[in-house]
Formats: structure tokens, C-alpha cells, sequence
């Protein structure tokens, strides 16, 4: 007998059987000759697609196309941290429906992802910076979605370790999303893939798409390094390289492909209890379950395709750290990596319809995509299923930009290195 | 064999029995001096030279640490940065250093090393009894599980593994330490300095190219330390140190001992962590702990050696099982026999070396296992030499001893097992060539089938590997290959290789067999499966039972395999694992290696303090202060100072009596309103515009027009980005002819400035125009009031007329200031009243400041700060970067209007998108609350009165908000649907954060003087 | 990374501001909307060689098209984007 629902008998029968019944977390599947629809891209938003495709909307001759290995992406190379903490009200249903599919997702993909909501504080520095957490967490719980607004006295009984005393820019207080935390990030990518591929969907990874075939201005397929694999829709969900995937469509996007760097210490006993940002520079930090410190801050700034990034920013993320906290001083940081963030105009992803018919889009993500990911991909297995957006998600539309209804958080324009 | 490895060595007299395992001499040892640190508590004795695991080691201490999740007990694996399980905290308080590695850890007198992660003893370990539960705990067991209820992961599961989770103790406070920064450049960069990497210096030197050698450790000289190497027969750590002394004396060459290259970026840059201070307890006064390098290079040479790899076969991580290497380098360098009873383990001929070298300095050798079979001519001659068995095709299949190594049993090729009792396993299963930072770029090494092991097959441009870490596997090809690369890199960066006549290399002419056969598990499959743990990656307890499972779950890839089982991802990262999880997993697929795939690593090579990246940059010097050239009369005066962006403002000027930075502030605004006050406006950017098409670039870099704006004369203006949304605001005053002077907002002086370079670099170059930022060189003080006039009569030279008719608002004019001083005057208002700003040469700010406390004493002048003009502004209605915030369009604004229709300017045609100017976009209106005591709160959003609180009802939202002094109540700017239509609609104010609604009338964003008299006046 | 200032020499990135794609091209003012949309919001985002604006902040002002792979950050070229000096 295979063990195949994840539970606690099943963990405590296959640890008395030396863990040999476990059957593969998704099959290894190989191109069939056609589907309803392939999606391009086997990261978080390719796979969460696949699964609500075939999940909530009953289409289950799917297969999601990776190049490489399932999770290579983003997924396997982000800071982990989920929150709805939003604006802008184009942006706040949308990431708030994720952040509800966070809260339930480990039972509905049997899969333990850990979902910790351990809380996202954003700090603020000076009353502007007050003012706009202000406007935004009333936005917030306007939207029904929870916000707090801290004072530097609560902030120092949740953090009494942080530089209120000897700082550049005292803490003037934060803005706490309780609801926020952090997600195990691969886990997200297995659970997602594990539980489409038990409902029927194909999984093909080490499998890059080439090419598009398109007659008359309708998408029949894509080309493969596994050969042609026909689809009655392709739905692309290949952030970072969104550009070069829409270009074999002979799309151009309004979009920059962007390295955000992102490190880990070894591991600590645990001191750091929420996600913390900095509001006076370019720094932001929660600790894992396994005790190492995830922290990050800002992009490169430069178009790259190259998964790695440079000492400047990494001294800049630093010295956040150091202004922010400086207990870390001795702490070491253990691993720095560089992911590729599909940059878009006004920092707002997309998901919509493309001028190609039967090819739709999923790109944009900036460095928020991770906690999109459940959305995302609903929103996309929605605009699939029904070709129309879904409710939460009808800003993310590509003709946002022509037509001026950008959705711009951050108020930097056209600009993408500096969303 | 050569003289220093004649006869077992003699036990030290003068570290008696306190270093029981002490070898009369180490090549790195300073045996005359005794000092003193503690482990645990235990006051041991050591001698400089020593690193901490050498100096355990010579005191008999083998328990040192704890694994990570089965807690087992571990000693030390390695002798290098690689090791995986000597883990410590040094020092204590703010000064703590979690899972600092034994192993590269530098005694001095007084070092305190405790160990971690265990409780509530090193010994007694209660967390041990996790290993009873290893057949639940296998890896990724916890996706499986803790998923029921929902609620309990954050309530119960989780706090529980958290409890459990990390190994050693952040600092407790502010680390009390300083780093600096530091840049360097050279030709030729080498990292390593073992003979690969000293020859390379050496040759690459006589060029005479400029060279930084980089020596992780703390003494030059890297494997000819730790092996008994003969040199033109001298010992090879001679040559070393005296080839160290010759690289010193060459003008061009530096040294860099205790120095990591942690990473390569671009361009040739390269990353390196110096070691200043710790090994010493205290850093001298003035002295960084550690100093940050970027080093540019032109070229480099990775001479970094090799890793040893451990064996995988059950129970193979007891404390005195260690690398086989690591064993030579702890009696040869550091002068220390690690075990009395000593068993051979290996896949090749380097590891049979250990035997010799034990057995030379005393221990005897209870066996040599081979895995090969048949085992090599130089096994069977080292076997017969020390005395001790030899085990063909031999394989450990069990091992004893909780905390610290007993017996092995081996499992000889005909089948049969023997227990021997040993308490020092020396294992080798050949050795990884050093590539990490040949592969921080991305480039995927590929696997050598003859060295079995990853080599780099294609060097980007500006690389070169040297030695073993390119798979030179004896001295004398080491030192020629270095040599050969040393000119090779000096030739690439420019430099003749033909000259330099460095000493002859030296040779070591003996033959150094490798011989080596893959062992990626001692047993077979089957009997693998059946056997006890056997450990691929000791700090977080993967074992080939975890790769197993793996494997069965289709987590194949190698990313997968690391992510799902952890391993690779502990503080060694997969030094000394990585390679033989790949090979199991291979192992287990029925792979080759090759198939199965490869191991990159990211930066850093080994970890690196934070705030050794940090550098100086912490605390108040986290970013400069800008101070503005009233600052230091400001501070006399008392002033509250406030951050606005880098610059230091004062906010406020509070005056005795005063109980609140309320009161101050509505005194200061009252005082201009009423009389006459001043604000250091300097910080507003202030760019100098020269050239014929000068009117030109305004033209199309603002919104209205410029043409017309005569000389003497400013206006307002606007700018948009090219996306149609409004960018920055402020005037620009026509000084002469073809000279301008524009101002911004303070935030955005770099942005505009950049963007008027843009514009004219890359749009317009034909334009003859140039730009100068002077917000630094000129002081501007804005005088402000009814008696204002009056004030600068007192200043400015009388033949300057200021009389509302010679100089009405909106002059700007050259002005001579009595004494003398140039200045520039311009009749500007940010508060509505009547008001000038008055710049001077920056050197003049603060006399200006005094000059006008002094002539303005009779009209009771007043010093207001940026929340008294903060207040002004919004009684006047003026937008400030609130309601500039990237995100409002001209319309927004209310400035609608402002757009010219008969020219081209940067956002034109984006800003006439129907989106842009929707009647039902939020617009700036005022606010005033219904009942004049409730507060304003910037941040509440705007709602229709008796609408459901809730996003649908949202229609806008306060922007700004004070209290005003003038008008009496609170007042308020913000953005409201259809908002110009709005004025006197009563609408309700919500601030759910504070739990609040209240109303507020919609009324005209100018709250004061709205026709304007007073500016005129 | 550094780039060659062709007026500083060569410098360290950190001196430098990004701007992007230095291929596209500010349309005519009486340009259809269209192509001011392709302007402002459209790009290639090359894997590849990629002529990008830099700015050089902390230096001499100037504007500068770098030519640079995006895929390795190797940079092949560097002149002013007026179209004066050339690295």
C-alpha cells in the first residue's frame, strides 16, 4: 500500500516501514500531443494555475511546460513573506484573495507548506512616511483586510532590540499587517505540483518552449525542446522572462527583466519573530523555522538576465541591516543568490487577454510575486477557463498602460528599476 | 622521508599534562608560549599558532558539538572552513559569534568558546532523544504533517520547532565592534597561497605586474603545512615562508594573509573579508574587526586547493572520525597526534599518506582499510611501513563510541567483519578541487571521471585556476602550473612575461599517487539500505536514507534533492557533502554523475559578518547629514531639528514657556502672519541654467510657458514625467538673458537634475544650454510677512528699490546687500503673505541668519521651521509631496489648466490620455472639519456621509493636515472624487486605524487669503 | 561591475543611475499616441546585448549608452549618449 494522502498516520506507517511506500510527489511526465491548455512556466503561478484549472474549473487536460527543474524560478528564490498589505484598490482585493487562499491552502493541497502568519511590520521613519502608512492602512481595513497602525512604544515591546536610540532615522512606529508572516517557498512549488498532478495534470519539466505556432493570429501550440505540443490555449507564467517567452509570440511587453539579490545567515536560535522593513533604507528581514535570517532589499537596477547581482547592493542591504538592527553585526550571512523579477511599468503584474488569440498572459510580478502566487493563479485558471478576469484581479489588464489606468504603488512612473 | 619526520616525536615537556596529545613540533606552532582559553567553562592550555580545534584536540577534548536536528555528538571533521561540525560561540554578550568554526578559529590568551545548541549539556543533551524518533523525522517529513487543525501550526507546531530550530545565539546587543571598508586594485589577483598560488605570485610578480595575494588563512603556505612535502630537500612550509618574505620585499606585491575571497562579481571585481582583529580578544582602540576588500583585478588566479571528502557508511560521524587531510595538517602543522589508536579509511593513495605521518609522530595504526581492490603498490608499502594490517577492498560497516569514537568494525572483501578498537578514523574518499569561485558566475563544472571530481572545463575570460583546484595532483605540477598562469595572467594584463628572473622552482621530485577509485558508500545497495545512518551532510544530519527517499519522491534534480533534504544548505554549505549526495543520488538512479547533474555555490565563499558588509555605515552614520548653512546658529538658538530626506532642518523653535511644539508652532505662524518671520530654505534644489536655448529646454521641460517670462521676473511651473503624471514643482527666476535659475523640491533636486541633464544629453543635444547644480553654494532664507519689506530695507543696499511697484511679486533681481555681499533677492511666497527669499554665497548663511534675528528684533521677527511652513503651505493650498506623490496627475492638482497646448513639453501627449483627467479621479480639495476641534488625521479617507465603511464608499482620501493658528481649526488638503464640484459638501472623515468618523465640509484647498492681497502687497 | 566613463575613466557602478533601454526613441510631437505608448511603456528587454542609458551621478553628469549583456553583464562599449566621446 502507497502512502499518498499526507497525514499524520501516513507519516508515522512509513517511518515503521524505513519511509518506503511514498509515492513521487508529481509524475515525470512526458509531452502528450495535445492539450486544452498548456501553461508555460512550472514555477508557483504556472503550477497554483494548473491545480485551480483543474481544481475549480474542471479542466484537467493540462500540462505545465518547465525548461528546467519544476520551482527553478522565483519560487525557490524569494524572501518567503506573504501580506496584503496594499494601497492602491486595483491591488488590494486581488493580494487580500490570496492571502485567503494562504489561510486555507495546506488543506486544500494536503501539503504543509507552513503558512505563518507571524505578522509584516512596516516601519516608518517620519510623519510623511506616518501619513502614508495612515492612508494606506485605512485603505486596507476598508477593504476588510487587517491593518494596525503601532506606535514607537509598541514597536519596542515587539522589537525592543531594534536602533531606537542611536538611529540616523528614529522609529517613529510601523504598520502591522498581523495576517502577513512567511511561507516555506518549495514547499508552495511541490504542494501545488503534487496536488495538480493527482488530479490529471501533466507536469513536464526539463521541456523549454522555443517557439509559438500561430495561424491567423491564433495560438495552436508551442514548440518545445520536446517536440510540438498542441494546445487549444497557452497561458504564460514565466515571470522574469515574460519578454522573451511573448517575443517567440512576436509580443512586446511593458516590461524590464530586473535581478533582485536576497541573502541568508546561518542558522540562529529565533530572535525575530515577525517580518520587519526598514522604512529609512533599502532593508527588510524575518527569520525562518530553521533559524537562518532571510533578508533583502532592493533590485540591482539594471536589465539582467543573470540571476546574480552586485557588492553594492549587498553593502546596502547591510547597512540597512546594521542601521535597523545592529545586534546582526556578528551575525554571517551565509548565501546571497539573484532572482529574475519581471519588472513591469508601473510595478503591477498582469493578467489578461494578449493581442494573440487564445494566448494569455501572466507576468509582471516585480519583486511581489510570491505572495500573489494562490491568486494569481485562480485569477489566471479563472481568465483560462472563462476568458474573462476574474473579480479581484480586472486592474491587471495590458491595456492599462495605453490607456493610462496604471496601477502605480510606489508613484515612480515608467520606470521599472524603480518600483 | 625527510629530518622533521624522523622517530615518534616526544610529548612536549612544558605543556605537560595539560596538552596530552601534544607533539614536540608543528611548523605552526610557537610551542615556547603557553596561553590560556576555556571551553565550556574548562581553563585549557594552548599555544599561539593554534586554532581552536587543533588546540581541543591537543587537550583531548573530541565532543565539541551537536548536529542540528538529531543532535548527535560531533567532533571535528576538518581542518579547514569547511568544517561541518565544529560549531561554537566565542566570546559572550554583545561581542557573541554563533557557529564560529573551531577549525579556523585562532586561539589567544582568554578565548572563551562554549558550545551550542544543546541542553542542557555538551554531554547530556536531552534534544538527543530526537535521534530516537530518525525514522519519523525524515527529511521533509513536515510537509507531510501539522496540518490539522489549521489553527495549531501557528499556535502549537510551530512554536514548538522554533523552539528547537537555529544552533547558536545571536549577540545580545548593539555589536560594539568597527568595520571599515576598503578598496584595492591589482593586475594580477591569487587567491591561495599554496605552492600553486606562490609560484603564480611570484612569476606573475617578476613581470613586474601589480599583485595581491589572498591568503584565507592565517600563515601562507596552504598543503605544504600540513603534509610533510620535501622542497630541493627542505621542508616545503620553508620555501613557503621563504618565498613569502621574497613576494614581501617586491615593490608591487601585497600580501593579504587572513583575508577570504568571498565572491566574484563583475568587471573583474572581486570580494574579500580580512580578519583584522579576531584573533585577538579585543580589536586595538581605532582598529576594525574585520576590514571589507573590493578588489578590482584584472585578471585572477584561483589557486584555492581542494576539499577533502568524507566516506559514507553507517554511524560515520562519531567524534575522531575526521578527514584523513585534516589529520596530517593536526600533525604537521599544529603539532598535535589527534588519537593514540589510529584507523586508515580510503578510496586512494593521498589518504594512506595519514598513516605515515600518525605513525611517525606516534600513534600506532590499528589498520589501513583500501576500498580498491586490489589496493595499490604504495598501500601495501605504507601497510608494511607502519606496522598495520591492510584491508583490500576493506569496508567500515559500523562504528562505537556515543561520544566519541571506540571501535570500528570492518568488513574485509572476503565477507568477514572484524572489530578494532581505535579511537582516531582517518577517512579520505578523495578529494573536490576548489572551484567555488570559478562558479559564483553561473558556470556549471563538469565531472572528471578519470580525478573523480568536478572540474572547471572552460575558464571565463580574466580567470585562470592553478593546482589542485584545476586538478594538478602532485607538488611539482602545482608549482608548474602556477608559474606557467602567474605569466600568463601578468601577459593578459598587459605586462611583458619575459622579464623578471624570479629563483628557480624548487622541485619536489617524488612521486605523490592519487590512484583513486569512487566510493560513494561503502556497501552495497542493498546492504545500505539495511544498515544505520550513514551521514552525506553532518551539520543538518542528511543521510543516504534521506537521498533515498528523495530519489523515490522524484525530488531528482539536484536543487531538489538540496531543497527537500536540506542538504548543502548548513553553515558549510556543502563543502565537504554536496559531491557525495550527487553521487548517491546518481547511485541510486542508476545514473552516471554526469547524468545526474552538478553543483554550483553562490557568494560567499565562507560566510561573512553583516556588519563587516555594513562597514562605517551604522548608527548616525548610517547615511551623511546634510546640514544647511543656518544649521549651526539653529542649533544656538535651541531649535528641534527634523529629517527631511538626508538634510538636518529645524523643525521648530521652541521659545522658555512654551509647553508644547504645538504652541511654538502656532506662535511662529501667527508672527508671519502677523509681522514678519524667516526660514533657511536652502534645501530646496537650486539648479543654474545658462545658454541661448535656455527658455527653449523650460519650454520643454515644463507644463506653461516660458518664453515670455521677462529678465527680473519668476514663475511657477510645473513638470510632468513622460508618463502624462505630475513629476516636480517649483519657480525658476529669469536672471539674465540666456541665465536661469530654477528651484525644486527639495526631494526631487537629484531627480530633476538628472532628468534636465537626460532631456538635453539624450533628447536634445542640439540645444546650447548647461546646467550647474547650486543648491550648496548659495544660502536662501525666505523672509516672510507683512513686515518683510521692512526687514530687508534694513539689509539690502538702498540703491535697490524693494517698493511694491520697482520689485512686485514675482521679481527676481541681483542684488548688492548692504557691506557688499552679491546676492540674488526674488519675491516668492510659500506662505501667501508678503514674502522674499534672499540668497547669499552658502559662506553667508549663518551671518545672514544673525543679520536678520539683529535688524528684525524691532518688528519681534520670528524663526519658523518646516512645520510652521508646512502649516502655511496648507492654509494656502500650495501641494507639497503629499499631493506630489507620483501618483496625481496636473488635473489632480487643479492645474489642469497650466497645460500648454502650443508646444511640445515631456508628457504632453501622455498627459491628454482621457484617464489622466477623468472627472472622477480624486482632486485636491480643501477640508475643514464640522466641528472645528476634531482632528484632521493625514492618512483618513473620505466617504459620503451615512456610507457603509467599506472600499466601495471610498472616494478619497486626506493628503495633509495641520491645525491652523489662522483660521482656527483644523484644515486639511486632500483628494476627493469629483472634488472641484464638491465645495461645501459635508462628507465623513474615516480612520479606521483609529476607530474614528468624523465630518468635514469640502471647501476650496486655499484657506487663507484666497484672492491673494497679501502677496501683492 | 564598473564602466568606463569616457570623460572619469573607469568606475565603479555605484556611481552610476539607470535609466534603461537606450534603443527607444522619442517620438515627433505630432507622433499618434500609439507610438508615444511604445515609447514610454514598450521595450525589448533583450537576453542578450542591450544599449542602455547611464547616468553618471556621481561624476561627470554625463549620459552615457553603455553596451551590455544582459545575460553575463560583460560590457562591450560605452560613449555619450550626446554623441561625443567614445571609451
Amino acid at each position: 500500500m502507497s502512502s499518498d494522502r499526507y497525514s499524520f498516520l501516513s507519516v508515522l506507517r512509513e517511518a515503521l516501514r524505513g519511509q518506503t511506500g511514498w509515492k513521487p510527489a508529481w509524475r515525470k511526465a512526458d509531452p502528450q500531443e495535445s492539450y486544452d491548455v498548456v501553461i508555460v512556466g512550472g514555477g508557483g503561478h504556472g503550477l497554483a494555475t494548473a491545480y485551480y484549472l483543474a481544481r475549480r474549473y474542471g479542466i484537467r487536460r493540462v500540462a505545465v511546460v518547465e525548461k528546467s527543474w519544476l520551482g527553478n524560478g522565483n519560487i525557490g528564490r524569494n524572501t518567503t513573506i506573504v501580506r496584503s498589505n496594499y494601497l492602491l484598490a486595483g491591488n488590494v482585493p486581488f493580494y487580500e484573495c490570496s492571502m485567503k487562499l494562504w489561510e486555507g491552502l495546506e488543506q486544500d493541497i494536503n501539503y504543509n507548506a507552513m503558512v505563518s502568519q507571524r505578522g509584516v511590520l512596516n516601519l516608518f521613519h517620519n510623519d510623511g512616511q506616518r501619513n502614508a502608512y495612515t492612508r494606506r492602512g485605512n485603505a486596507m481595513r476598508l477593504h476588510g483586510v487587517d491593518a494596525q497602525l503601532l506606535d514607537a512604544a509598541a514597536v519596542r515591546r515587539k522589537l525592543p532590540f531594534l536602533d531606537f536610540d542611536n538611529a540616523r532615522f528614529p522609529i517613529q512606529g510601523g504598520l502591522l499587517q498581523q495576517r502577513g508572516g512567511t511561507v516555506r517557498h518549495d514547499a508552495v512549488a511541490w504542494g501545488y505540483a503534487r496536488a495538480a498532478d493527482r488530479l490529471g495534470v501533466d507536469i513536464i519539466e526539463n521541456c523549454e518552449v522555443t517557439g509559438m505556432r500561430i495561424t491567423d493570429g491564433r495560438v495552436e501550440g508551442v514548440e518545445t525542446t520536446r517536440g510540438f505540443i498542441g494546445a487549444k490555449k497557452v497561458g504564460l507564467a514565466c515571470a522574469g522572462n515574460s519578454s522573451r517567452v511573448a517575443a517567440l509570440a512576436g509580443l512586446r511587453l511593458p516590461i524590464e527583466s530586473h535581478v533582485l539579490q536576497a541573502f541568508v545567515t546561518e542558522g540562529l536560535k529565533p530572535f525575530i519573530d515577525c517580518v520587519v522593513t526598514f522604512g529609512a533604507g533599502h532593508f527588510y528581514i524575518s527569520q525562518s523555522d530553521k533559524g537562518g535570517l532571510v533578508f533583502g532589499g532592493d533590485i540591482d537596477g539594471y536589465n539582467s538576465y543573470a540571476q546574480r547581482g552586485n557588492m553594492p547592493v549587498v553593502e546596502d542591504v547591510c547597512e540597512g541591516g546594521m542601521a535597523l538592527m545592529p545586534r546582526i553585526g556578528r551575525v554571517r550571512m551565509l548565501r546571497q543568490w539573484g532572482g529574475l523579477m519581471d519588472m513591469s511599468m508601473d510595478g503591477s503584474p498582469i493578467i489578461d487577454r494578449t493581442p494573440v488569440d487564445q494566448l494569455y498572459l501572466n507576468a509582471g510580478w516585480c519583486y511581489g510575486g510570491f505572495k500573489a502566487t494562490p491568486a494569481s493563479g485562480l485569477c489566471f485558471a479563472h481568465l483560462l477557463a472563462r476568458d474573462e478576469p476574474h473579480p479581484v484581479a480586472t486592474a491587471y489588464r495590458l491595456d492599462r498602460f495605453a490607456r493610462g489606468a496604471v496601477i502605480d504603488e510606489k508613484g515612480m512612473g515608467a520606470q521599472p528599476n524603480l518600483h | 622521508m625527510n629530518d622533521l619526520s624522523t622517530s615518534p616525536m616526544s610529548r612536549t615537556g612544558h605543556a605537560g599534562k595539560t596538552q596530552p596529545m601534544r607533539l614536540a613540533r608543528g611548523n605552526g606552532i610557537n610551542g615556547d608560549t603557553t596561553i590560556r582559553f576555556t571551553f565550556d567553562g574548562r581553563v585549557l592550555e594552548a599555544h599561539p599558532g593554534d586554532t581552536l580545534a587543533s588546540a581541543l584536540l591537543a587537550n583531548g577534548v573530541r565532543l565539541v558539538g551537536r548536529s542540528f536536528k538529531y543532535h548527535r555528538p560531533r567532533g571535528i571533521l576538518s581542518a579547514g572552513p569547511e568544517e561541518p561540525n565544529a560549531l561554537v560561540e566565542l566570546r559572550d554578550g554583545a561581542r557573541r559569534e554563533p557557529n564560529s568554526r573551531a577549525t579556523v578559529t585562532e586561539v589567544f590568551d582568554g578565548l572563551a568558546a562554549t558550545s551550542q545548541n544543546r541542553w542542557p549539556g555538551l554531554k547530556h543533551d536531552l534534544l538527543g532523544a530526537n535521534s530516537l524518533l530518525a525514522p519519523v523525522f525524515s527529511a521533509g517529513f513536515y510537509y507531510k504533517t501539522f496540518m490539522w487543525p489549521a489553527s495549531f501550526w501557528e499556535k502549537v507546531y510551530e512554536p514548538i520547532i522554533r523552539r528547537a530550530a537555529g544552533l547558536g545565539r545571536a549577540a545580545d546587543d548593539a555589536d560594539p565592534d568597527s568595520y571599515e571598508k576598503a578598496t584595492a586594485f591589482c593586475d594580477v589577483l591569487v587567491v591561495g597561497s599554496g605552492p600553486a598560488g606562490l609560484a603564480a605570485a611570484r612569476a606573475a610578480a617578476g613581470t613586474g605586474a601589480r599583485v595581491i595575494l589572498c591568503e584565507q588563512d592565517s600563515l601562507t603556505g596552504g598543503r605544504l603545512r600540513a603534509e610533510q612535502t620535501v622542497l630541493d630537500g627542505r621542508p616545503g612550509w620553508e620555501w613557503a615562508q621563504e618565498t613569502e618574505q621574497y613576494l614581501r620585499a617586491q615593490p608591487e606585491v601585497r600580501i593579504m594573509t587572513r583575508t577570504c575571497v568571498f565572491g566574484r562579481y563583475d568587471g573583474g571585481c572581486y570580494g574579500a573579508l580580512e580578519r583584522v582583529a579576531d584573533h585577538v580578544a579585543v580589536p586595538q582602540a581605532g582598529q576594525p574587526r574585520q576590514r571589507l576588500w573590493r578588489i578590482v583585478a584584472g585578471q585572477c588566479i584561483l589557486a584555492t586547493g581542494g576539499i577533502e571528502r568524507p566516506i559514507v557508511f553507517p554511524d560515520n560521524d562519531r567524534p575522531g572520525i575526521m578527514l584523513a587531510g585534516a589529520v596530517r595538517a593536526y600533525v604537521n602543522r599544529f603539532g598535535v597526534v589527534p588519537g593514540h589508536q589510529a584507523v586508515i579509511y580510503a578510496n586512494n593513495d593521498d589518504g594512506l599518506r595519514t598513516a605515515v605521518d600518525l605513525h611517525d609522530a606516534g600513534a600506532s595504526i590499528a589498520a589501513i582499510i583500501d576500498s580498491r581492490l586490489p589496493s595499490s603498490t604504495a598501500a601495501q608499502v605504507t601497510a608494511r611501513r607502519v606496522g598495520a594490517p591492510l584491508f583490500a577492498g576493506g569496508a567500515i560497516v559500523k562504528t562505537s563510541g556515543h561520544t566519541g569514537l571506540k571501535a570500528v568494525q570492518v568488513r574485509d572483501s572476503a565477507g568477514q567483519t572484524h572489530r578494532l578498537a581505535c579511537d582516531l578514523l582517518a577517512v579520505s574518499g578523495g578529494w573536490n578541487p576548489d572551484i567555488a569561485l570559478a562558479t559564483h558566475h553561473r558556470m556549471h563544472p563538469v565531472y572528471d571521471e578519470v580525478l573523480n571530481a568536478f572540474v572547471v572545463s572552460s575558464v571565463p575570460a580574466g580567470l585562470h585556476i592553478a593546482g589542485f583546484a584545476a586538478g594538478s595532483l602532485t607538488t611539482d605540477a602545482a608549482l608548474a602550473q602556477g608559474d606557467a598562469l602567474g605569466r600568463t595572467a601578468a601577459q593578459a594584463a598587459g605586462f611583458d612575461a619575459a622579464i623578471g628572473p624570479a629563483p628557480a622552482l624548487p622541485r619536489a621530485g617524488q612521486e605523490e599517487g592519487y590512484a583513486i577509485a569512487p566510493l560513494w558508500h561503502a556497501l552495497d545497495r542493498g546492504a545500505a539500505k539495511q544498515a544505520g545512518r550513514a551521514f552525506i551532510d553532518f551539520q543538518n544530519d542528511v543521510t543516504a536514507k534521506d537521498v533515498s527517499l528523495a530519489a523515490r519522491e522524484g525530488f531528482w534534480a539536484v536543487e531538489h534533492l538540496k531543497r527537500y533534504t536540506t542538504l548543502g544548505m548548513a553553515t558549510d554549505q556543502g563543502k565537504t557533502a554536496n559531491v557525495n549526495a550527487l553521487a548517491m543520488m546518481a547511485w541510486e538512479r542508476g545514473r552516471t554523475i554526469a547524468q545526474t547533474g552538478t553543483t554550483i555555490v553562490r557568494p560567499p565563499v565562507q560566510p561573512c559578518a553583516i556588519g563587516a558588509l555594513a562597514g562605517t555605515h551604522r548608527g548616525r552614520h548610517f547615511k551623511p547629514h546634510r546640514l544647511p548653512p543656518t544649521h549651526d546658529w539653529a542649533v544656538e538658538t535651541g531649535c528641534v531639528l527634523t529629517s527631511n530626506g538626508i538634510w538636518q532642518r529645524a523643525q521648530w523653535y521652541p521659545r522658555p514657556g512654551e509647553t508644547s511644539w504645538q504652541e511654538t508652532v502656532n506662535r511662529e505662524v501667527r508672527s508671519v502672519r502677523s509681522s514678519v518671520g524667516f526660514c533657511d530654505v536652502t534645501t530646496l534644489g537650486k539648479i543654474d541654467i545658462q545658454g541661448i536655448d535656455a527658455a527653449t529646454l523650460l519650454e520643454r521641460v515644463y507644463v506653461n510657458a516660458w518664453r515670455k517670462l521677462p529678465v527680473g521676473r519668476a514663475r511657477y511651473g510645473l513638470m510632468l514625467r513622460e508618463d502624462g503624471f505630475a513629476f516636480d514643482d517649483g519657480t525658476t527666476a529669469r536672471l539674465g538673458e540666456n541665465h536661469y535659475v530654477m528651484t525644486t523640491t527639495t526631494a526631487n533636486a537629484g531627480a530633476v537634475m538628472r532628468h534636465l541633464e537626460f532631456c538635453h544629453q539624450c533628447l536634445w543635444p542640439e540645444l546650447d544650454v548647461q546646467f550647474i547644480s547650486v543648491t550648496d553654494a548659495w544660502a536662501q532664507i525666505a523672509v516672510a510677512g507683512p513686515r518683510s519689506r521692512d526687514v530687508l530695507r534694513e539689509i539690502i543696499d538702498d540703491s535697490f528699490d524693494l517698493s511694491n511697484e520697482a520689485f512686485g511679486y514675482m521679481g527676481a533681481a541681483h542684488v548688492r546687500l548692504r557691506g557688499g555681499v552679491a546676492g540674488r533677492l526674488f519675491r516668492l511666497s510659500f506662505s501667501g503673505e508678503l514674502a522674499y527669499e534672499i540668497a547669499v554665497p552658502a559662506r553667508y548663511g549663518d551671518a545672514l541668519a544673525r543679520l536678520l534675528m539683529r535688524v528684525g528684533a524691532p518688528y519681534g521677527i520670528t524663526p519658523y521651521g518646516t512645520e510652521a511652513l508646512g502649516v502655511m503651505r496648507i492654509e494656502k493650498g500650495h501641494p507639497a509631496g503629499p499631493e506630489l506623490n507620483g501618483q496625481t496627475t496636473a488635473h489632480d492638482l487643479g492645474m489642469g489648466r497650466m497645460l500648454s497646448g502650443r508646444k511640445d513639453f515631456i508628457g504632453r501627449v501622455m498627459a491628454q490620455r482621457a484617464a489622466l483627467s477623468d472627472a472622477a479621479r480624486p482632486t485636491l480639495v480643501g477640508l475643514k472639519p464640522v466641528n472645528a476641534g476634531d482632528a484632521l488625521v493625514a492618512g483618513a479617507h473620505l466617504l459620503p456621509r451615512g456610507a457603509p465603511a467599506s472600499a466601495a464608499s471610498d472616494q478619497g482620501w486626506i493628503s495633509s493636515s495641520a491645525w491652523s493658528p489662522t483660521v482656527e481649526s483644523w484644515i486639511g488638503l486632500g483628494f476627493l472624487c469629483h472634488g472641484a464640484q464638491r465645495h461645501g459638501e459635508i462628507i465623513a472623515v474615516h480612520n479606521p486605524l483609529a476607530g474614528t468618523v468624523t465630518e468635514a465640509r469640502v471647501v476650496p484647498p486655499v484657506f487663507v487669503d484666497p484672492e491673494g492681497s497679501r502677496l501683492h502687497a | 561591475m564598473r564602466i568606463h566613463c569616457p570623460y572619469c575613466g573607469t568606475r565603479g557602478v555605484e556611481e552610476f543611475t539607470y535609466l534603461g533601454d537606450a534603443t527607444v526613441r522619442r517620438p515627433d510631437p505630432d507622433a499618434p499616441e500609439a507610438a508615444w505608448v511604445d515609447y514610454v511603456y514598450l521595450r525589448d528587454n533583450p537576453a542578450g546585448p542591450h544599449p542602455e542609458y547611464w547616468y553618471h551621478a556621481a561624476g561627470c553628469h554625463g549620459w552615457l549608452v553603455v553596451v551590455r549583456d544582459t545575460r553575463t553583464h560583460e560590457i562591450f562599449s560605452v560613449r555619450t549618449a550626446s554623441g561625443g566621446a567614445e571609451a
